[in-house]
């Protein structure tokens, strides 16, 4: 039990270091991955069984009791993000034994894929927002290993970027960490949670809730803090720019959602018009930016951040279902965007580029990869009934019950456009007749094809599950954000039922 | 530029000083200033003094495994640490246990000092892997 919930710490670490181990040995490396990365997923799958009923299974690490020592939490929406991380483990695990697989590992990629989703894991499982810090340190720096791969000067140009615009962002973080425990004496989440309210100077402890939001937002990519993003995600490589997609952006939506609905939920009538705004100009600068690009990769990356303010619609309306609509969408989005980075791969190989003006003409050689193609980038801009329908639609009925009508509209709107952009893509990689100077397709063979398409494959008919049989999903998502709205059983679970009065509030 | 004739004679002494002082400082870290951090950092001191005495082929070949190995043994090390506490029911990972076995003199042996082993290793690996690169890239540069 103490081990299980540990275990998504403990997994990617020991990869980690296995793989490290073999530095030079690709082929000893290679079933290390998969079988943590399966392993992953297997512990997350049962934390998930123990966790659906709405129990929170704490362990406190070392025995040291909370609020002193670090407390590891795993509530529902934990072990929903948890599976997912382990699910797309795996999926980019076995993509990555595609194309230029080896050039790749001899580069290190498996013990740094493996830390990235250590980092992630440890940001889902801990109850303590200074070890939440430490974890996205982890993030932070195994993404920029991964980022700069192939060392050329474009990966360069973007990891910079992308590392002292996050930088700027965990300082941030690590300010707000410091005048939290100035103002409240404690940095246990559930200890936090109790003594929040009582402090006597709210403008301060608001003032902290700003600048966790700059800290997040700059890991969400919310506007205005988005621009690492499409400057970085575009030259990695694609197994990189995949798992970056599915979960790096994620981690900063969780904490802004963990934070907001158990630290500051007594502020929520300041914060949540301002997750109201932030959503939509996110919303909607995101979608902008993808339709006036040509780049398949560009495209995406700028929908991962259109996509982000549908997640905060959650934490603006702090209503029950606006929080499910929240978690089912992040669990819809993930999936998909980290499938249609998988087949934008998959295209450049059959092409031989991302750009959109050079290549064409695979609907008629590759039909299964245009109704692979078809199932998310349907699935993103909400076509019924995909996974992504059923997203939009509780995050809009829940906006029209807010009686935020023009929040309903603006969502509507973007969809529409993002239906544009996949139109685009879908006219210009498939419909349109391949240009005359246009490329020629990458050579692979069967195996690396084979280690392509499963994922993808599999990830679809994912899709479509979620579209088809939406009610245990749905289910879930609101059990989890019923748990994520009472404060109490959290406090009780990580405290103790009469939690002694610890930490001292400072006049 | 080759070192000067005194750095290259004493290089020996500025490799296996800082080691020993490095051990003292792990093992005294149990109850007092030091632990598995500051003697990590102190022992690959006196592996950079090496590698500038001797040159980085010689440092690497002291650490005898790659840095990156180094690296890895330290954090399976520091993970196995923890699993002991597991053996007794109820009790979270990385809860540490103490014996104090009576061979003429009392010895504190823990899990904790494992852990800073752990830490000792994995420091010595990140920091020689960071200035080995830096020392080769020296090197490289030169020739061209």
């Amino acid at each position: 039990m103490a081990l299980l919930l540990v275990a998504p710490i403990l997994i990617p670490l020991l990869a980690a270091a296995l793989t490290a181990l073999f530095w030079h040995r690709p082929e000893v490396q290679r079933p290390i991955g998969l079988a943590a990365s399966a392993a992953l997923l297997g512990a997350a799958l049962m934390l998930l069984a123990r966790t659906s009923d709405g129990a929170i299974l704490v362990t406190q690490m070392g025995n040291w009791a909370a609020p002193f020592g670090i407390s590891i939490v795993i509530d529902l929406f934990s072990a929903i993000m948890l599976v997912i991380t382990g699910l797309m483990a795996l999926a980019v695990s076995i993509y990555a034994l595609g194309p230029a697989s080896i050039e790749r590992d001899r580069a290190g990629f498996q013990p740094l894929f493996h830390s990235l989703i250590l980092g992630v894991c440890g940001s889902f499982s801990t109850g303590d927002i200074f070890n939440l810090y430490v974890w996205f340190e982890v993030m932070l720096i195994a993404s920029f290993g991964l980022l700069v791969l192939e060392r050329t000067r474009e990966q360069l140009d973007g990891g910079i970027r992308y590392v002292v615009l996050n930088l700027i962002g965990t300082t941030m973080f690590l300010l707000a960490v410091g005048l939290l425990y100035g103002l409240t004496g404690t940095l246990n989440f559930a200890d936090l949670a109790r003594i929040a309210p009582k402090v006597e100077n709210q403008g301060a402890l608001a003032a902290v809730g700003m600048l966790l939001l700059v800290a997040f937002g700059a890991k969400a990519a919310l506007f205005p803090l988005f621009n690492w993003l499409p400057a970085a995600y575009h030259t990695a490589s694609m197994p990189v720019a995949a798992i970056f997609a599915a979960l790096l952006t994620k981690v900063g939506v969780y904490a802004i959602i963990r934070v907001f609905t158990l630290v500051f939920a007594h502020e929520a009538g300041f914060f949540g018009p301002v997750f109201l705004a932030v959503a939509v100009a996110t919303m909607v600068t995101g979608v902008l930016g993808a339709a006036m690009h040509y780049d398949i990769r560009k495209i995406l990356s700028f929908h991962i951040i259109s996509q982000i303010g549908y997640m905060l619609v959650g934490v603006a309306l702090m209503t029950p279902l606006a929080i499910a609509g929240s978690i089912l969408y992040i669990v819809h989005h993930i999936i998909v965007k980290a499938n249609l980075f998988l087949l934008a791969g998959a295209i450049r190989q059959e092409t031989g580029s991302f750009a959109l003006k050079r290549i064409g003409g695979l609907w008629a050689i590759k039909p299964l990869l245009g109704v692979m193609f078809l199932i998310p980038a349907l699935s993103l801009a909400g076509i019924p009934p995909l996974s992504g329908f059923w997203g939009k639609l509780v995050v809009i009925r829940s906006g029209l019950e807010a009686e935020a009508y023009w929040l309903a509209g603006i969502a509507l709107a973007v969809g529409v456009l993002t239906l544009y952009s996949m139109i685009k893509i879908w006219n210009e990689a498939f419909w349109k007749a391949l240009p005359e100077d246009g490329p020629s397709p990458l050579p692979w063979n069967a195996r690396e094809r084979l280690a392509t398409y499963a994922p993808i494959i599999a990830l679809g008919g994912l899709t479509i599950t979620i579209g088809l049989l939406t009610e245990p999903f749905a289910a879930i998502s609101i059990e989890a954000a019923e748990s994520l709205l009472d404060r109490q059983a959290y406090i009780a679970a990580v405290l103790g039922p009469d939690a002694p009065r610890l930490a001292e509030i400072k006049p | 530029m080759n070192p000067p004739l005194i750095l290259r004679t004493s290089a020996p002494l500025l490799l296996w000083l800082p080691i020993f002082v490095s051990l003292y400082v792990l093992v005294r870290g149990h109850n007092d200033p030091g632990g598995g951090f500051i003697g990590g950092l102190l022992a690959a001191g006196g592996i950079l003094f090496f590698s500038i005495a001797r040159g980085p082929d010689a440092a690497r070949r002291v650490l005898r495994l790659s840095p990156v190995s180094w690296c890895a043994i330290g954090v399976l090390v520091a993970l196995a640490s923890g699993l002991p506490a597991l053996l007794a029911p109820g009790q979270a990972y990385l809860t540490h246990l103490w014996w104090f076995p009576n061979v003429g003199v009392t010895l504190p042996l823990s899990t904790a000092l494992v852990f800073d082993v752990g830490v000792y290793f994995t420091v010595i690996g990140t920091v020689s892997a960071l200035f080995l690169a830096l020392v080769e890239l020296d090197k490289s540069g030169e020739s061209a």
